[in-house]
Protein backbone atom coordinates (compact mmCIF):
# COMPACT_ATOMS: atom_id res chain seq x y z
CA UNK A 1 0.00 0.00 0.00
CA UNK A 2 1.90 3.35 -0.80
CA UNK A 3 0.23 5.44 2.18
CA UNK A 4 1.32 3.79 4.65
CA UNK A 5 -0.89 6.01 7.36
CA UNK A 6 -2.12 4.65 10.28
CA UNK A 7 -5.93 3.63 10.70
CA UNK A 8 -5.91 6.07 13.80
CA UNK A 9 -4.52 8.82 10.92
CA UNK A 10 -6.84 8.28 7.88
CA UNK A 11 -10.05 7.96 10.58
CA UNK A 12 -8.76 11.60 11.75
CA UNK A 13 -8.56 12.95 8.51
CA UNK A 14 -12.00 11.36 7.12
CA UNK A 15 -14.01 13.03 10.25
CA UNK A 16 -12.01 16.69 9.89
CA UNK A 17 -13.27 16.41 5.88
CA UNK A 18 -16.68 15.74 6.75
CA UNK A 19 -16.79 17.79 10.01
CA UNK A 20 -15.30 20.70 7.33
CA UNK A 21 -17.78 19.47 4.40
CA UNK A 22 -20.58 19.96 7.54
CA UNK A 23 -19.24 23.59 8.20
CA UNK A 24 -20.94 24.40 4.79
CA UNK A 25 -19.02 27.53 3.69
CA UNK A 26 -17.67 25.72 1.14
CA UNK A 27 -17.66 26.44 -2.66
CA UNK A 28 -19.84 23.86 -4.71
CA UNK A 29 -16.11 22.75 -6.35
CA UNK A 30 -14.87 22.76 -2.61
CA UNK A 31 -17.66 20.38 -1.45
CA UNK A 32 -16.95 18.04 -3.90
CA UNK A 33 -13.56 17.97 -3.69
CA UNK A 34 -13.93 17.09 0.13
CA UNK A 35 -16.54 14.51 -0.59
CA UNK A 36 -13.87 12.66 -3.08
CA UNK A 37 -11.17 13.20 -0.14
CA UNK A 38 -13.91 11.41 2.41
CA UNK A 39 -14.80 8.67 -0.17
CA UNK A 40 -11.40 8.00 -0.75
CA UNK A 41 -10.14 8.03 2.66
CA UNK A 42 -13.38 5.52 3.87
CA UNK A 43 -12.15 3.08 1.37
CA UNK A 44 -8.37 3.47 2.44
CA UNK A 45 -9.64 2.92 6.46
CA UNK A 46 -11.77 -0.25 5.08
CA UNK A 47 -9.06 -1.86 3.04
CA UNK A 48 -6.58 -1.39 6.13
CA UNK A 49 -9.07 -3.38 8.53
CA UNK A 50 -9.72 -6.02 5.93
CA UNK A 51 -6.17 -6.42 5.20
CA UNK A 52 -4.89 -6.08 8.76
CA UNK A 53 -3.00 -9.07 9.77
CA UNK A 54 -1.65 -9.22 13.25
CA UNK A 55 1.89 -8.45 14.00
CA UNK A 56 3.79 -10.52 16.86
CA UNK A 57 6.95 -9.61 17.70
CA UNK A 58 9.01 -11.48 20.60
CA UNK A 59 11.22 -9.66 23.12
CA UNK A 60 14.90 -11.70 23.05
CA UNK A 61 17.68 -10.26 25.63
CA UNK A 62 20.83 -9.76 23.34
CA UNK A 63 24.61 -10.02 24.46
CA UNK A 64 25.31 -6.83 24.82
CA UNK A 65 22.60 -6.05 27.79
CA UNK A 66 19.65 -4.54 25.40
CA UNK A 67 16.82 -6.30 23.90
CA UNK A 68 15.64 -7.33 20.35
CA UNK A 69 11.94 -7.45 18.79
CA UNK A 70 12.04 -10.66 16.56
CA UNK A 71 9.37 -12.23 14.68
CA UNK A 72 7.05 -14.70 16.94
CA UNK A 73 5.15 -17.13 14.34
CA UNK A 74 4.43 -20.22 15.47
CA UNK A 75 1.37 -19.08 17.79
CA UNK A 76 -1.45 -19.82 14.91
CA UNK A 77 -0.58 -23.75 14.71
CA UNK A 78 -1.49 -25.70 17.89
CA UNK B 1 38.44 -47.90 86.30
CA UNK B 2 37.25 -46.94 82.83
CA UNK B 3 37.49 -49.61 80.00
CA UNK B 4 39.97 -49.06 77.15
CA UNK B 5 37.63 -48.11 74.63
CA UNK B 6 36.96 -44.29 76.04
CA UNK B 7 35.53 -41.95 73.03
CA UNK B 8 36.00 -38.58 72.32
CA UNK B 9 33.22 -36.29 72.02
CA UNK B 10 33.61 -35.82 67.93
CA UNK B 11 33.75 -39.66 67.38
CA UNK B 12 30.75 -40.31 69.47
CA UNK B 13 28.96 -37.26 67.83
CA UNK B 14 30.44 -38.44 64.23
CA UNK B 15 28.65 -41.61 64.83
CA UNK B 16 25.48 -40.64 66.21
CA UNK B 17 25.46 -38.36 62.61
CA UNK B 18 26.05 -41.87 60.65
CA UNK B 19 22.90 -42.89 62.31
CA UNK B 20 20.75 -39.98 61.01
CA UNK B 21 22.47 -40.17 57.65
CA UNK B 22 22.19 -44.24 56.99
CA UNK B 23 18.04 -43.67 57.98
CA UNK B 24 15.84 -43.24 55.10
CA UNK B 25 13.12 -41.32 56.93
CA UNK B 26 14.76 -38.88 58.19
CA UNK B 27 17.17 -37.65 55.00
CA UNK B 28 13.72 -37.96 52.85
CA UNK B 29 11.19 -36.21 54.71
CA UNK B 30 8.30 -33.68 54.90
CA UNK B 31 6.87 -32.77 58.01
CA UNK B 32 4.66 -29.82 58.92
CA UNK B 33 4.74 -27.20 62.16
CA UNK B 34 4.33 -23.53 63.12
CA UNK B 35 7.50 -21.01 62.44
CA UNK B 36 8.82 -19.32 65.08
CA UNK B 37 12.54 -17.38 65.44
CA UNK B 38 13.16 -16.97 61.93
CA UNK B 39 16.01 -15.31 61.43
CA UNK B 40 18.22 -14.68 58.65
CA UNK B 41 21.87 -14.04 59.13
CA UNK B 42 24.20 -11.38 56.69
CA UNK B 43 25.62 -14.61 55.18
CA UNK B 44 21.98 -15.44 53.88
CA UNK B 45 21.27 -18.64 56.19
CA UNK B 46 18.10 -18.57 57.53
CA UNK B 47 17.70 -20.32 61.29
CA UNK B 48 14.42 -20.82 62.57
CA UNK B 49 12.57 -23.71 64.45
CA UNK B 50 9.47 -25.34 63.55
CA UNK B 51 7.29 -26.59 66.43
CA UNK B 52 3.65 -27.97 67.23
CA UNK B 53 1.78 -27.93 70.65
CA UNK B 54 4.77 -30.65 71.83
CA UNK B 55 7.80 -30.41 70.39
CA UNK B 56 10.10 -27.97 68.70
CA UNK B 57 12.66 -28.83 66.00
CA UNK B 58 15.80 -26.17 64.53
CA UNK B 59 15.59 -25.67 61.73
CA UNK B 60 18.06 -24.46 58.31
CA UNK B 61 17.62 -23.16 55.16
CA UNK B 62 20.96 -22.38 53.34
CA UNK B 63 21.44 -19.78 51.17
CA UNK B 64 21.55 -21.09 48.03
CA UNK B 65 17.89 -22.70 48.80
CA UNK B 66 16.46 -19.36 50.63
CA UNK B 67 17.17 -17.65 46.95
CA UNK B 68 14.43 -19.17 45.20
CA UNK B 69 11.62 -19.76 48.27
CA UNK B 70 9.27 -17.55 49.66
CA UNK B 71 10.56 -17.18 52.90
CA UNK B 72 8.39 -17.75 55.96
CA UNK B 73 7.13 -15.54 58.89
CA UNK B 74 7.16 -16.19 62.34
CA UNK B 75 3.41 -17.54 62.91
CA UNK B 76 3.18 -19.22 59.81
CA UNK B 77 1.81 -22.49 59.77
CA UNK B 78 4.23 -24.19 56.80
CA UNK B 79 4.78 -27.67 55.50
CA UNK B 80 8.62 -28.24 54.61
CA UNK B 81 10.64 -31.20 52.74
CA UNK B 82 14.56 -31.85 54.12
CA UNK B 83 17.00 -34.39 56.08
CA UNK B 84 17.33 -33.86 59.35
CA UNK B 85 21.25 -34.50 60.49
CA UNK B 86 23.29 -33.62 63.30
CA UNK B 87 25.41 -30.34 63.92
CA UNK B 88 27.89 -31.61 65.72
CA UNK B 89 29.78 -28.58 66.94
CA UNK B 90 26.45 -27.33 68.15
CA UNK B 91 25.49 -30.72 69.09
CA UNK B 92 22.26 -30.75 67.94
CA UNK B 93 19.93 -32.67 65.32
CA UNK B 94 18.54 -30.44 63.15
CA UNK B 95 16.66 -30.24 59.70
CA UNK B 96 17.66 -29.23 56.60
CA UNK B 97 15.23 -27.17 54.54
CA UNK B 98 15.12 -27.56 50.71
CA UNK B 99 11.59 -26.99 50.27
CA UNK B 100 8.99 -24.71 51.85
CA UNK B 101 5.23 -23.72 51.44
CA UNK B 102 2.47 -22.11 53.39
CA UNK B 103 0.31 -24.73 54.84
CA UNK B 104 -2.92 -24.78 53.09
CA UNK B 105 -4.84 -22.57 50.91
CA UNK B 106 -6.36 -20.77 54.68
CA UNK B 107 -2.47 -19.45 55.09
CA UNK B 108 -2.57 -18.26 51.59
CA UNK B 109 -5.66 -16.34 51.77
CA UNK B 110 -4.32 -14.83 55.62
CA UNK B 111 -1.35 -13.46 53.46
CA UNK B 112 -3.89 -12.44 50.91
CA UNK B 113 -5.95 -10.37 52.90
CA UNK B 114 -2.63 -8.88 54.69
CA UNK B 115 -1.28 -7.94 51.44
CA UNK B 116 -4.34 -6.71 50.26
CA UNK B 117 -5.30 -4.18 53.12
CA UNK B 118 -1.76 -2.74 53.40
CA UNK B 119 -2.33 -1.67 49.79
CA UNK B 120 -5.19 -0.29 49.83
CA UNK B 121 -4.05 2.17 52.76
CA UNK B 122 -1.38 2.95 50.57
CA UNK B 123 -3.88 4.09 47.91
CA UNK B 124 -2.44 1.59 45.12
CA UNK B 125 -5.85 0.36 44.02
CA UNK B 126 -7.31 4.27 43.94
CA UNK B 127 -9.72 5.02 41.05
CA UNK B 128 -7.34 8.25 40.24
CA UNK B 129 -4.53 6.27 39.79
CA UNK B 130 -6.65 4.08 36.95
CA UNK B 131 -5.43 5.27 34.03
CA UNK B 132 -7.69 4.96 30.53
CA UNK B 133 -6.78 2.80 27.48
CA UNK B 134 -6.48 3.95 24.26
CA UNK B 135 -9.83 3.57 22.36
CA UNK B 136 -7.70 2.40 19.09
CA UNK B 137 -4.29 1.30 20.17
CA UNK B 138 -1.35 1.19 17.50
CA UNK B 139 0.75 -0.93 19.48
CA UNK B 140 0.60 -3.03 22.81
CA UNK B 141 2.55 -5.12 25.37
CA UNK B 142 1.59 -8.47 26.06
CA UNK B 143 3.47 -10.04 29.38
CA UNK B 144 3.00 -14.10 29.77
CA UNK B 145 4.04 -17.69 29.53
CA UNK B 146 4.82 -18.09 25.64
CA UNK B 147 4.16 -21.51 25.39
CA UNK B 148 0.64 -21.77 27.40
CA UNK B 149 -2.96 -21.28 25.68
CA UNK B 150 -3.35 -17.62 27.48
CA UNK B 151 -1.38 -16.25 24.89
CA UNK B 152 -2.90 -17.94 21.96
CA UNK B 153 -5.85 -16.90 22.95
CA UNK B 154 -5.40 -13.22 23.61
CA UNK B 155 -3.32 -13.29 20.09
CA UNK B 156 -6.73 -15.20 18.31
CA UNK B 157 -9.00 -12.28 19.56
CA UNK B 158 -6.36 -9.51 18.88
CA UNK B 159 -6.43 -11.04 15.44
CA UNK B 160 -10.20 -11.20 15.16
CA UNK B 161 -11.08 -7.94 16.24
CA UNK B 162 -8.14 -5.43 15.88
CA UNK B 163 -5.51 -7.26 13.22
CA UNK B 164 -4.33 -3.59 13.12
CA UNK B 165 -2.51 -3.78 16.60
CA UNK B 166 1.09 -4.05 16.92
CA UNK B 167 1.89 -7.00 19.34
CA UNK B 168 5.25 -7.01 21.77
CA UNK B 169 5.91 -9.76 23.81
CA UNK B 170 7.55 -10.49 26.57
CA UNK B 171 7.84 -13.83 27.52
CA UNK B 172 7.94 -14.64 31.03
CA UNK B 173 6.76 -17.75 33.42
CA UNK B 174 4.11 -17.29 35.41
CA UNK B 175 3.94 -19.63 38.29
CA UNK B 176 6.07 -20.91 40.92
CA UNK B 177 8.85 -18.80 42.76
CA UNK B 178 10.94 -17.53 39.89
CA UNK B 179 7.52 -16.15 38.15
CA UNK B 180 7.06 -13.06 40.64
CA UNK B 181 10.59 -11.11 39.64
CA UNK B 182 10.35 -12.64 36.14
CA UNK B 183 7.14 -10.78 35.48
CA UNK B 184 8.28 -7.57 37.35
CA UNK B 185 11.50 -7.61 34.77
CA UNK B 186 9.05 -8.46 31.81
CA UNK B 187 7.00 -5.13 32.76
CA UNK B 188 9.88 -2.97 33.44
CA UNK B 189 11.54 -4.35 29.82
CA UNK B 190 8.04 -3.49 27.90
CA UNK B 191 8.26 -0.13 29.89
CA UNK B 192 11.81 0.57 28.51
CA UNK B 193 11.30 -0.39 24.91
CA UNK B 194 8.33 1.75 24.85
CA UNK B 195 10.07 4.56 26.11
CA UNK B 196 13.41 3.83 24.07
CA UNK B 197 11.97 1.95 20.88
CA UNK B 198 8.33 1.86 19.89
CA UNK B 199 5.48 3.28 22.38
CA UNK B 200 3.59 1.43 23.69
CA UNK B 201 -0.52 2.18 24.28
CA UNK B 202 -1.17 -0.67 27.04
CA UNK B 203 0.32 -3.55 28.51
CA UNK B 204 -1.86 -6.88 29.00
CA UNK B 205 -0.45 -9.08 31.76
CA UNK B 206 -1.98 -12.80 31.78
CA UNK B 207 -2.39 -15.75 32.70
CA UNK B 208 -5.12 -19.01 32.59
CA UNK B 209 -6.83 -20.54 35.30
CA UNK B 210 -5.06 -22.62 37.60
CA UNK B 211 -5.62 -23.54 41.53
CA UNK B 212 -5.20 -20.55 43.98
CA UNK B 213 -1.55 -21.62 44.41
CA UNK B 214 -0.51 -21.58 40.69
CA UNK B 215 -2.09 -18.08 40.15
CA UNK B 216 -0.33 -16.81 43.55
CA UNK B 217 2.86 -15.21 41.00
CA UNK B 218 -0.17 -12.20 40.67
CA UNK B 219 -0.69 -11.87 44.67
CA UNK B 220 3.08 -10.95 44.81
CA UNK B 221 3.85 -7.67 46.20
CA UNK B 222 6.79 -7.40 43.90
CA UNK B 223 4.28 -7.67 41.35
CA UNK B 224 1.78 -5.15 42.33
CA UNK B 225 4.32 -2.75 42.67
CA UNK B 226 6.00 -3.24 39.21
CA UNK B 227 2.24 -2.89 37.95
CA UNK B 228 1.60 0.51 39.73
CA UNK B 229 5.60 1.91 38.83
CA UNK B 230 4.37 0.76 34.64
CA UNK B 231 4.14 3.84 32.56
CA UNK B 232 2.00 1.93 30.00
CA UNK B 233 -1.05 1.56 31.60
CA UNK B 234 -1.82 -2.38 32.27
CA UNK B 235 -4.76 -4.64 31.79
CA UNK B 236 -5.36 -7.40 33.66
CA UNK B 237 -6.68 -11.13 32.47
CA UNK B 238 -5.93 -13.20 35.30
CA UNK B 239 -6.97 -17.02 35.81
CA UNK B 240 -11.15 -17.56 35.17
CA UNK B 241 -14.52 -14.74 35.69
CA UNK B 242 -14.09 -15.76 39.62
CA UNK B 243 -10.15 -15.04 40.35
CA UNK B 244 -9.31 -11.98 41.95
CA UNK B 245 -5.58 -11.29 42.24
CA UNK B 246 -3.98 -8.48 43.96
CA UNK B 247 -2.81 -7.54 40.49
CA UNK B 248 -6.47 -7.16 39.19
CA UNK B 249 -7.09 -4.58 41.98
CA UNK B 250 -3.75 -2.29 41.14
CA UNK B 251 -4.17 -3.14 37.66
CA UNK B 252 -5.65 0.27 34.89
CA UNK B 253 -8.11 -2.51 34.44
CA UNK B 254 -8.99 -5.74 35.30
CA UNK B 255 -11.00 -8.43 32.71
CA UNK B 256 -12.48 -11.67 33.76
CA UNK B 257 -9.81 -13.96 31.72
CA UNK B 258 -6.77 -13.66 28.73
CA UNK B 259 -9.56 -13.15 26.30
CA UNK B 260 -11.29 -10.95 27.86
CA UNK B 261 -7.90 -8.46 27.92
CA UNK B 262 -7.53 -8.50 24.86
CA UNK B 263 -11.19 -8.10 24.16
CA UNK B 264 -10.66 -4.63 26.30
CA UNK B 265 -8.08 -3.99 25.24
CA UNK B 266 -8.94 -3.39 21.59
CA UNK B 267 -11.83 -1.93 19.41
CA UNK B 268 -14.54 -4.65 17.58
CA UNK B 269 -13.16 -4.16 14.01
CA UNK B 270 -16.71 -4.44 12.35
CA UNK B 271 -17.77 -1.11 14.56
CA UNK B 272 -14.97 0.52 13.16
CA UNK B 273 -16.30 -0.44 9.52
CA UNK B 274 -20.08 0.90 10.96
CA UNK B 275 -18.24 4.23 12.15
CA UNK B 276 -16.55 4.48 9.11
CA UNK B 277 -20.32 4.06 7.14
CA UNK B 278 -21.43 6.36 9.52
CA UNK B 279 -19.23 9.45 8.62
CA UNK B 280 -20.05 8.72 5.04
CA UNK B 281 -23.54 9.10 5.26
CA UNK B 282 -23.17 12.11 6.84
CA UNK B 283 -20.94 13.22 3.86
CA UNK B 284 -23.39 12.05 1.63
CA UNK B 285 -26.26 13.66 3.44
CA UNK B 286 -24.14 17.22 3.05
CA UNK B 287 -23.67 16.78 -0.35
CA UNK B 288 -26.81 15.63 -1.40
CA UNK B 289 -28.21 18.99 0.52
CA UNK B 290 -25.97 21.24 -1.10
CA UNK B 291 -26.53 19.53 -5.03
CA UNK B 292 -30.30 20.46 -4.42
CA UNK B 293 -29.84 23.83 -3.53
CA UNK B 294 -27.38 24.27 -6.49
CA UNK B 295 -29.84 23.02 -8.54
CA UNK B 296 -32.70 24.97 -7.41
CA UNK B 297 -30.03 28.18 -7.88
CA UNK B 298 -29.68 27.36 -11.55
CA UNK B 299 -33.56 27.18 -12.01
CA UNK B 300 -34.09 30.16 -10.82
CA UNK B 301 -31.75 31.71 -12.00
CA UNK B 302 -33.40 30.47 -15.65
CA UNK B 303 -36.44 31.68 -15.22
CA UNK B 304 -34.96 35.41 -14.49
CA UNK B 305 -32.81 35.10 -17.39
CA UNK B 306 -35.96 34.38 -19.43
CA UNK B 307 -38.20 37.59 -17.51
CA UNK B 308 -35.15 39.86 -18.54
CA UNK B 309 -34.66 39.14 -22.17
CA UNK B 310 -35.96 41.54 -24.88
CA UNK B 311 -38.06 40.01 -27.03
CA UNK B 312 -35.96 39.95 -30.21
CA UNK B 313 -33.27 38.27 -28.55
CA UNK B 314 -35.94 35.98 -26.69
CA UNK B 315 -35.68 33.08 -29.60
CA UNK B 316 -32.07 32.98 -29.34
CA UNK B 317 -32.20 33.69 -25.63
CA UNK B 318 -34.49 31.40 -25.02
CA UNK B 319 -32.34 28.19 -26.79
CA UNK B 320 -29.21 29.99 -24.94
CA UNK B 321 -30.68 29.38 -21.83
CA UNK B 322 -32.27 26.28 -22.46
CA UNK B 323 -28.82 25.07 -23.39
CA UNK B 324 -27.39 26.49 -20.28
CA UNK B 325 -29.66 24.84 -18.07
CA UNK B 326 -29.25 21.58 -19.49
CA UNK B 327 -25.72 22.16 -19.41
CA UNK B 328 -25.87 23.07 -16.10
CA UNK B 329 -28.02 20.06 -14.85
CA UNK B 330 -26.07 17.51 -16.75
CA UNK B 331 -23.32 18.57 -15.49
CA UNK B 332 -24.82 18.01 -11.80
CA UNK B 333 -25.73 15.01 -13.35
CA UNK B 334 -22.44 13.96 -14.31
CA UNK B 335 -20.73 14.49 -10.41
CA UNK B 336 -23.38 12.58 -8.92
CA UNK B 337 -22.94 9.97 -11.47
CA UNK B 338 -18.98 10.26 -11.11
CA UNK B 339 -19.44 10.40 -6.81
CA UNK B 340 -21.82 7.36 -7.24
CA UNK B 341 -18.97 5.58 -9.22
CA UNK B 342 -16.32 5.90 -6.93
CA UNK B 343 -18.27 4.78 -4.04
CA UNK B 344 -18.33 0.89 -3.63
CA UNK B 345 -19.00 -1.64 -0.61
CA UNK B 346 -22.20 -1.49 1.71
CA UNK B 347 -22.67 1.45 3.42
CA UNK B 348 -21.09 3.74 1.20
CA UNK B 349 -23.56 4.12 -1.47
CA UNK B 350 -25.40 7.54 -2.75
CA UNK B 351 -29.32 6.85 -2.14
CA UNK B 352 -30.43 10.32 -2.16
CA UNK B 353 -28.59 12.60 -4.44
CA UNK B 354 -31.61 13.57 -6.56
CA UNK B 355 -33.12 16.86 -4.82
CA UNK B 356 -36.46 15.01 -5.64
CA UNK B 357 -35.74 12.56 -3.24
CA UNK B 358 -34.72 14.74 -0.11
CA UNK B 359 -37.93 16.48 -0.91
CA UNK B 360 -39.81 13.24 -1.10
CA UNK B 361 -38.83 12.55 2.39
CA UNK B 362 -40.73 15.96 3.70
CA UNK B 363 -38.18 18.83 3.10
CA UNK B 364 -39.21 21.98 1.58
CA UNK B 365 -37.33 24.49 -0.93
CA UNK B 366 -38.65 27.83 -0.01
CA UNK B 367 -37.83 30.75 -2.61
CA UNK B 368 -38.74 34.43 -2.79
CA UNK B 369 -41.39 35.92 -5.86
CA UNK B 370 -38.17 36.27 -8.05
CA UNK B 371 -37.36 32.59 -7.70
CA UNK B 372 -34.33 33.28 -5.39
CA UNK B 373 -33.94 30.48 -2.75
CA UNK B 374 -34.20 31.83 0.60
CA UNK B 375 -31.30 30.52 2.56
CA UNK B 376 -31.39 32.27 5.82
CA UNK B 377 -34.63 34.26 7.37
CA UNK B 378 -33.10 37.26 7.38
CA UNK B 379 -33.69 37.32 3.73
CA UNK B 380 -37.82 37.77 4.49
CA UNK B 381 -39.48 39.79 6.27
CA UNK B 382 -43.21 39.85 7.75
CA UNK B 383 -46.07 40.30 4.67
CA UNK B 384 -43.60 39.20 2.05
CA UNK B 385 -45.05 36.38 -0.29
CA UNK B 386 -43.12 33.22 -0.37
CA UNK B 387 -43.27 30.18 -3.01
CA UNK B 388 -42.73 26.85 -1.10
CA UNK B 389 -42.23 23.59 -3.42
CA UNK B 390 -42.61 20.39 -2.32
CA UNK B 391 -41.77 17.06 -3.64
CA UNK B 392 -45.29 16.92 -5.43
CA UNK B 393 -45.98 20.48 -6.24
CA UNK B 394 -45.38 23.68 -4.83
CA UNK B 395 -47.92 26.73 -3.19
CA UNK B 396 -47.86 30.51 -2.18
CA UNK B 397 -47.35 31.70 1.22
CA UNK B 398 -47.08 34.84 3.28
CA UNK B 399 -44.44 35.26 5.83
CA UNK B 400 -46.19 36.04 8.89
CA UNK B 401 -44.19 36.91 12.18
CA UNK B 402 -40.84 37.58 12.96
CA UNK B 403 -37.87 35.12 13.29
Amino acid sequence: MPDQKSFEALYGEMEEAVRQLEAGDLSLEESLALFARATALAEQCNALLDSAELRVRQLVSQPDGSSAAEPFENWQNG
Amino acid sequence: MPPANVYSVSQVSAYIKSLFVGDMLLADVWLSGEVSGFIQANSGHCYFTLKDAGAILKSVIWRTQAKGMALPRNGDAVIVHGAISVYEQGGAYQLYVDHLEPAGVGQLWREFERLKARLEVEGLFADARKRPIPARPARLGVVTSPTAAALRDILRTLSHRYGLVDVILAPTPVQGDQAPPAIVAALALLNRWSVEREPLDAIILARGGGSIEELWAFNDERVARAIAASAAPVITGVGHETDFTIADFVADLRAPTPTGAATLATPDGRELSAAVAALMARAERQLTGRLADERTRVGGLTVRLRRAAPAARLATNRQRIDDLSRRGALAIANIVHQQRARLRGEGLRLTALDPNRVLARGYAIVARADGAVLHSVAQVAPGDAVRVRMADGAFGAIVTEDR
